[in-house]
């Protein structure tokens, strides 16, 4: 969206004179410990404390918002966030649009069918003068296509994404959107998406890249090298040297290279092995032993083929592709969002995964639901099935509803009705009816699976409203 | 959950809509025009990352202003709720 982005670039310069006047060094550490935690540090500064008075009075405040960061920092954030910004329009469009909202006035309309109005009208001067008119008949056309109320939404969204899911594929190996990264599609993707699976399958990142890096391949690949996870197998041949107790770790000039690393590097990540010393002789590493032993050499051996030098956990391979109007983008198996948006060159903004717990942990439950539309949306869809987006946002809804990301199903939203006669009715039918007898639970039937079980109408569609009769007296007799 | 500092803003990721503490007023208003208890309201954890940016407190109502794929612009409200983490 062009909005967005133009809105996106201006916070971004905001941001970056921003930061210096946030970043106060004594902020940070407390930010992200729990209220109860920094409670205690309260005590335990509070007795070190002799130092600042005036930093003391600060972090008073602090507790009093409860919050992970002080009063002013908060209110400067306030004045960062800004509305989102509207694209820039043309005062004959804006004086319309003010003409529409009077007409309006307590009722509403979807934005994309007041634009539409809007530029028809910019089209033709004539209809200026009817608009009142227009209004008024979208406004009727708008309500007669709303949902009736009552009417059983949860059962149509159900349906409408089940019936197309009989027609999906029950497994497939596709390589989908990218070459050669597997990618889980089809039921078994749309099944871990409505699950909220900790962690998907086959985890996989869109990684963007900032202006200056996604044009230059060179840039582009020195960003993938600080991503890709890389062992230190993978760049050096490790000897073990049986006769003397010692490792020779003869580094690989080509990869070392290509992967953009330095013995150096390697001689540091190594030496965070415990009770062994290494150093560095004639361009190779010598690994000797604190006290020699036969065992512990062929431990330190196995430790040192997975030693991770350089990369970021969880990210096991990366393609880096031009794409047509984009530039370079890195595509990764495997997922690690919250260490791969803090990585210079990498666009924090566009960034995205498929693991959905990730997304709700790192950016919050509002995103959380909007990646859930998406992949869900797109599972579909890559299917040949088109399903209305609505339903899917309606399941999406439902699964963030509470502020976590619930799953549907027995775990999640359906083991959590307060209904039990619904829940029985549901799944492990006994153990719901033993619980609730042994606590004594009170089934208020709001729902429509008890009202089945009991045989009363559903409160839903036309069971949700009384008819009375009103009689009129003259005929009544 | 980790919130620590980070070098960007998650509020302008593509992901995240827009969110706001709403006053006193509006949520007045807004309890009145749906006639509801707040509690009624779609919940956010204190703990969210976006909370914990914008300091919303137990018991504020949040309004998002969501990018709709049907309606161009939608607005929500969410709750504030302490976690039980």
């Amino acid at each position: 969206m062009p909005k967005k982005s133009v809105s996106a670039k201006d916070k971004k310069e905001e941001k970056k004179t921003k930061k210096q006047v946030t970043e106060k060094p004594d902020e940070s550490p407390i930010k992200k410990t729990p209220k109860s935690k920094i409670e205690k540090e309260e005590k335990k500064k509070s007795s070190e404390t002799s130092k600042k008075t005036v930093k003391k009075s600060v972090k008073k405040k602090e507790k009093k918002v409860k919050k992970k960061s002080t009063v002013e920092e908060i209110s400067e954030r306030k004045k960062e966030i800004v509305l989102p910004k509207k694209i820039e329009e043309s005062k004959e469009r804006r004086e319309i649009r003010s003409d529409i909202n009077k007409i309006l006035k307590d009722k509403s309309l979807s934005l994309y069918i007041i634009d539409d109005i809007i530029t028809r009208v910019t089209e033709d001067k004539k209809l200026k003068t009817k608009l009142k008119d227009i209004i008024s008949k979208t406004l009727a056309e708008y309500e007669k296509n709303f949902i009736d109320p009552a009417e059983a939404c949860g059962i149509i969204g159900a349906q409408s994404i089940g019936e197309p899911g009989t027609q999906m594929t029950m497994r497939t190996f596709h390589y989908a959107g990218v070459a050669e990264i597997n990618v889980t599609l089809g039921l078994p993707r749309l099944i871990e998406i409505v699950d909220a699976r900790s962690i998907p399958s086959t985890p996989m990142m869109n990684i963007y890249l900032l202006d200056e890096y996604k044009l230059s391949a060179d840039l582009a690949k020195d960003v993938a090298n600080q991503i890709e996870i890389t062992n230190l197998n993978d760049v050096a041949d490790i000897e073990a040297d049986l006769t003397n107790l010692t490792i020779l770790i003869k580094p690989d000039t080509k990869t070392m290279k290509r992967k953009g690393s330095k013995i150096d590097d390697l001689l540091e990540s190594i030496k965070k092995i415990k009770k062994i010393d290494a150093k560095i002789e004639k361009k190779k590493i010598k690994i000797t032993l604190d006290e020699p032993s036969y065992k512990k050499l062929l431990n330190v051996n196995e430790s040192l083929k997975d030693l991770k030098v350089k990369g970021i956990d969880g990210i096991k391979r990366i393609i880096i592709r031009k794409e047509p109007e984009e530039g370079y983008v890195i595509y990764s198996e495997g997922s690690n969002l919250d260490k791969v948006l803090e990585i210079e060159g990498v666009d924090p903004y566009r960034t995205t995964t498929n693991d959905i717990q990730a997304v709700g942990r790192v950016l919050g439950i509002e995103a959380a639901r909007n990646i859930i539309i998406q992949e869900a949306y797109n599972t579909l869809m890559e299917q040949g099935l088109n399903v209305d987006k609505r339903h899917i946002m309606l399941v999406s809804d439902v699964m963030t509803s509470n502020g976590t990301i619930k799953a549907i199903g027995r775990h999640g939203v359906s083991g959590e009705k307060s209904s039990v006669l619904s829940r029985a009715a549901f799944e492990i039918t006994v153990n719901h009816l033993l619980d609730a007898s042994r606590r004594g639970e009170l089934d208020t039937l709001g729902g429509v699976a008890e009202n089945i079980i009991v045989g009363q109408p559903v409160n839903l569609g036309t069971g949700a409203v009384e008819l009375v009769m009103k009689r009129s007296k003259k005929k009544g007799k | 959950m980790a919130t620590e500092k980070k070098h960007f803003n998650i509020m302008n990721h593509k992901l995240v809509p827009f969110h706001m503490i709403i006053s006193e007023k509006e949520r007045e208003e807004l309890l009145k025009k749906y006639n509801i208890e707040p509690n009624r309201l779609p919940k956010i954890l204190d703990t969210d990352p976006v909370s914990i940016y914008i300091g919303a407190k137990p018991g504020q109502i949040l309004k998002i202003i969501r990018e709709s794929h049907t309606a161009k612009e939608a607005v929500s409200y969410r709750l504030v709720v302490e976690s039980n983490k």
